[in-house]
């Protein structure tokens, strides 16, 4: 058995319990009583500004009354009319930073109705019940092939099943779920819900899903649009962007996508092994799960190094705060520019900076942390453009999700336009669906 | 610090605060815990004849309204009056007295309407020193069946008939109780008024079913899949109760008539509204019910506050205030214009007061892009809608346009000069005005 204190990079820092207690929700899930409480607080705004904050569209007064007047599945089935992974999204929703930022709650008393957690109680109400509230329009004979089996592929392909069209989804890796399943913090997606959620999704039927594909190599989009009537692409950012600065090869210098993806597959968390000092480069959201789980899987100090300021970091202030709660050191102004070490890393030289007109230059002056594990979290790129037509580094794309060659849309990730957030996804995958289901049946 | 001391009819309390009849004072062991906790008087629970003890249901007795928050906003009940024996109350009623000779006891009582029944029980209640009787002739349900309860206050000649006997075998003041069950209540006041009561108090409870249970398709409170109408009581029930409260103080008849006032009676501004419409204390249930004991605490000390900043001494100082300012609709000036305000550093953009008035008003307040909400002059009669639904109090107020200024609405210069329907031009009964 190690601890925080073993030097080096470790399994087993911390016994079963503590990890299983730091793994867990980490906001329980409201009961009855205080849904009823919390929905009670909600004034059921005139054209709500949550509902304009949320990418999907939401109507939440109407879901939060649905809720207060106790009929939690027809306010899960208007969640579910706009947003098919509301599920997943009331748990990893920014809604700091949407819903309920607008709440006029916040604006009155600086607390918000607790939307997130409002919209969980309502579809868990339904999930738990295993009930798909939504049945399959006759058969179209359409066929549309969905390549990425993220939230913005899964919100598509529910959309298109939904309207009587044949899905079929691929997906590069063994499992379904995309950044729901591999790339979101474990204490935000805990009983394997991304699982049972796509399992959920796709019961409406007329979805098939097929693992193992990867677009470029067992899939191209040539072939996929001779054999479809359309194709969605939704294949996200598969690249990660490396450190680029002297000494990234050591050992222990690793990218925090995979480290995430790890741990959320792992069977065994007191097996997975994390550095006793841990130093994340990046400012996300993914640098924030990253340094988060490392301190939660037992690392002794745990830093999240940003080259910009605190407002410029892209991880909300709430989710800033939510990483010092568990002990992360945020620094701010610090880019990386050494690792040092003997084959492994053992210190990571960051230097200071400066930012003049939104320029950002080295201050000259340096420190040096002990490190002996270096995330890297500074942004992910499109690996496959498969010749479309770009928007700066992503595919490039209308409001409906339309790309520059007829029959191919693309949503989520890899395109342009919109956050990347699983709510955008979503939105993007629906409405794309819509788009390509009028197209296809003529009506557009 | 202003002096709640109240004295109704010759019945000194420390405060104006009494317990209504009802469970809160239906035993010793309430009623002390009450005084210990700061109430000026109670009524205990009614008392009937010596016999039998009443039968009440095991329960569910209560059936209830929420607010948000399940915050109780109104009860009702299908008790009956005291299912104890007449003797234990009235040892009991004795041995409080004694103990607590500064605090108002009344008795409430409820017999046949019989000479004999009055006349054998008022001298038992007499001889426990209690300060005074109320009867009961208000309650809408079991007893009613029986001859009782508002099956007397439902007919003014009973009520003036047994005001009397109490009167003839009572040496104490005699308050008539009234049901609110009734048409007009300046009928039933004016018949106690004429047997010679001391004071009337209302209301006792309106005839209500608080809910119907959807599986069982029972009204609520459901006893083996049956319910009944029960007596409706709380803070929803305070409008109707101090509407009929002011008829009483403002009719030339009853003017004089002292009141004790009872309904929804929650916080110490319940109690001084009801003392400006001519009551001369207010009694207490539901807030009790709801709160326990203690929320008198808050009554005594809101009421002496605004009391001190109004530089009131003493409740007489503003008792039936505003029974002057209560009028008939057709006495309104209609003269008198006010435009709605919105005060932008208060409002919160929920829109509420836009949905209100666009959907079911005058689409008198206009929305921006960024969700600033202003009114439209032109198109506002200052209905108050908007006031009433803004979560944020004092966010929108009425504001009276000067006279001599012109009404956007109207075209119209307001006129300094009151008028009212009586003489307005549209009336086809109109006298013309002097």
């Amino acid at each position: 058995m190690n601890s925080p204190f073993t030097n080096g990079i470790a399994a087993q820092r911390l016994d079963a319990d503590a990890l299983t207690e730091n793994f867990s929700d980490l906001h329980a899930p409201l009961d009855g009583h205080e849904a009823a409480v919390a929905a009670d607080r909600c004034y059921f705004c005139h054209d709500a500004p949550c509902t304009t904050a949320c990418p999907t569209d939401i109507d939440i007064p109407l879901f939060i009354r649905q809720i207060a007047t106790g009929t939690p599945d027809a306010a899960a089935k208007t969640i579910f009319d706009m947003n098919i992974l509301g599920g997943m999204c009331a748990r990893v929703c920014p809604t700091e930073d949407l819903c309920e930022q607008a709440c006029v709650r916040e604006i009155a008393e600086g607390k918000p109705v607790e939307i997130g957690r409002l919209q969980r109680f309502a579809t868990d109400t339904v999930m738990a019940k295993g009930v798909m509230p939504f049945v399959r329009a006759d058969a179209t004979g359409k066929k549309v092939a969905v390549v990425g089996a993220g939230p913005a592929g899964l919100s598509c392909a529910h959309r298109l099943a939904m309207l009587g069209h044949g899905v079929t989804v691929y997906d590069a890796m063994q499992k379904a779920g995309g950044l729901n399943e591999f790339g979101i913090a474990a204490y935000k997606s805990t009983d394997d819900f991304a699982a049972r959620e796509v399992d959920w999704l796709c019961s409406i039927g007329g979805i098939e899903i097929k693992t193992g594909m990867t677009l470029g190599t067992d899939l191209n989009i040539d072939g996929l649009a001779k054999d479809f009537d359309a194709v969605f692409l939704s294949v996200g950012l598969g690249g990660v962007n490396a450190l680029s600065i002297y000494g990234d090869d050591k050992n222990g210098v690793d990218d925090a996508v995979s480290f995430i993806r790890d741990l959320r597959q792992t069977s065994d968390l007191a097996a997975l092994p994390v550095g006793r000092n841990v130093v994340v480069i990046g400012g996300g959201m993914t640098a924030v799960d990253a340094a988060v789980q490392s301190k939660l899987l037992g690392a002794q100090n745990v830093t999240i190094a940003y080259r910009r300021d605190r407002d410029a970091m892209s991880a909300s202030r709430y989710e800033q705060d939510l990483a010092s709660s568990f002990g992360v050191n945020l620094m701010f102004n610090a880019q990386p520019k050494a690792i040092h070490g003997n084959g492994a890393v053992a210190e990571i030289e960051l230097e200071y900076t400066s930012s003049e007109n939104g320029k950002l230059s080295g201050t000259g002056e340096t420190v040096r942390l002990p490190a002996d594990q270096v995330f890297s979290a500074i942004g992910q790129t499109l690996t496959t453009d498969c010749g479309l037509k770009l928007e700066g580094r992503k595919i490039a794309v209308t409001d409906t999700g339309r790309t520059s060659r007829d029959g191919v849309w693309a949503g989520g990730d890899c395109a342009s336009g919109g956050d990347d957030l699983t709510v955008t996804a979503v939105a993007e995958g629906r409405d794309a669906a819509t788009d390509i289901h009028e197209t296809l049946m003529g009506s557009k | 610090m202003a002096d709640l001391t109240t004295d109704f009819l010759g019945i000194k309390s420390p405060n104006p605060f009494w317990l209504a009849s009802a469970p809160p004072t239906d035993k010793e062991y309430n009623v002390r815990r009450a005084f210990e906790a700061g109430w000026g008087g109670v009524v205990w629970k009614t008392l009937g004849s010596e016999g039998p003890p009443v039968v009440n249901v095991n329960g569910p007795r209560y059936g209830v309204i929420y607010g948000a928050d399940r915050r109780v906003l109104g009860i009702n009940n299908i008790e009956l009056i005291t299912d104890r024996d007449l003797f234990t109350n009235l040892e009991e009623i004795k041995r409080v007295k004694a103990d607590y000779p500064d605090r108002a006891i009344i008795v409430s009582l409820m017999v046949p309407c019989e000479e004999d029944a009055w006349k054998a029980i008022l001298p038992l209640v007499e001889d426990t020193g209690a300060d005074g009787i109320e009867l009961n002739f208000g309650c809408p349900h079991g007893m009613a069946e029986r001859g009782m309860g508002s099956a007397v206050g439902q007919v003014p000649e009973y009520i003036e008939m047994v005001t009397r006997w109490c009167k003839q075998y009572y040496s104490k003041p005699v308050i008539v109780k009234l049901t609110p069950n009734i048409t007009d209540i300046r009928k039933p006041a004016a018949a106690a008024m004429r047997g010679g009561a001391d004071a009337v108090s209302l209301i006792n409870t309106i005839n209500s079913i608080t809910s119907v249970n959807l599986d069982t398709m029972s009204p609520e409170p459901s006893i083996d899949g049956k319910g009944t109408h029960g007596g409706y009581c709380g803070p929803a029930v305070k409008p109707i109760a101090m509407s009929m409260v002011s008829e009483i103080a403002r009719d030339p008849v009853t003017s004089e008539l002292p009141i004790s006032g009872i309904g929804g009676v929650t916080t110490w501004r319940d109690a001084a509204e009801y003392i400006t419409l001519g009551c001369g204390n207010v009694q207490v249930c539901t807030a009790a019910m709801t709160y326990g004991f203690k929320i008198v605490q808050e009554m005594i000390s809101g009421l002496s506050q605004w009391m001190d900043e109004k530089g009131h001494t003493s409740i007489q100082d503003f008792k039936g205030a505003a029974v002057p300012n209560t009028t008939d609709w057709q006495y309104l000036n209609l003269n008198y214009v006010a435009k709605a305000v919105i005060n932008q550093d208060d409002c919160i953009s929920c829109g509420r007061c836009y949905a209100a008035c666009e959907d079911t008003s005058h689409q008198a307040i206009a929305m921006s892009e960024d969700r600033t909400f202003s009114v439209i002059d032109e198109e506002c009669v200052a209905c108050n809608l908007c006031v009433d639904v803004c979560p944020v109090e004092n966010c929108i107020t009425m504001v009276a346009l000067e006279p001599g200024t012109t009404d956007p609405r109207t075209g119209k210069v307001v006129q300094k000069e009151y008028a009212n329907w009586t003489t307005h031009p549209n009336n086809p009964s109109a006298t013309a005005a002097e």
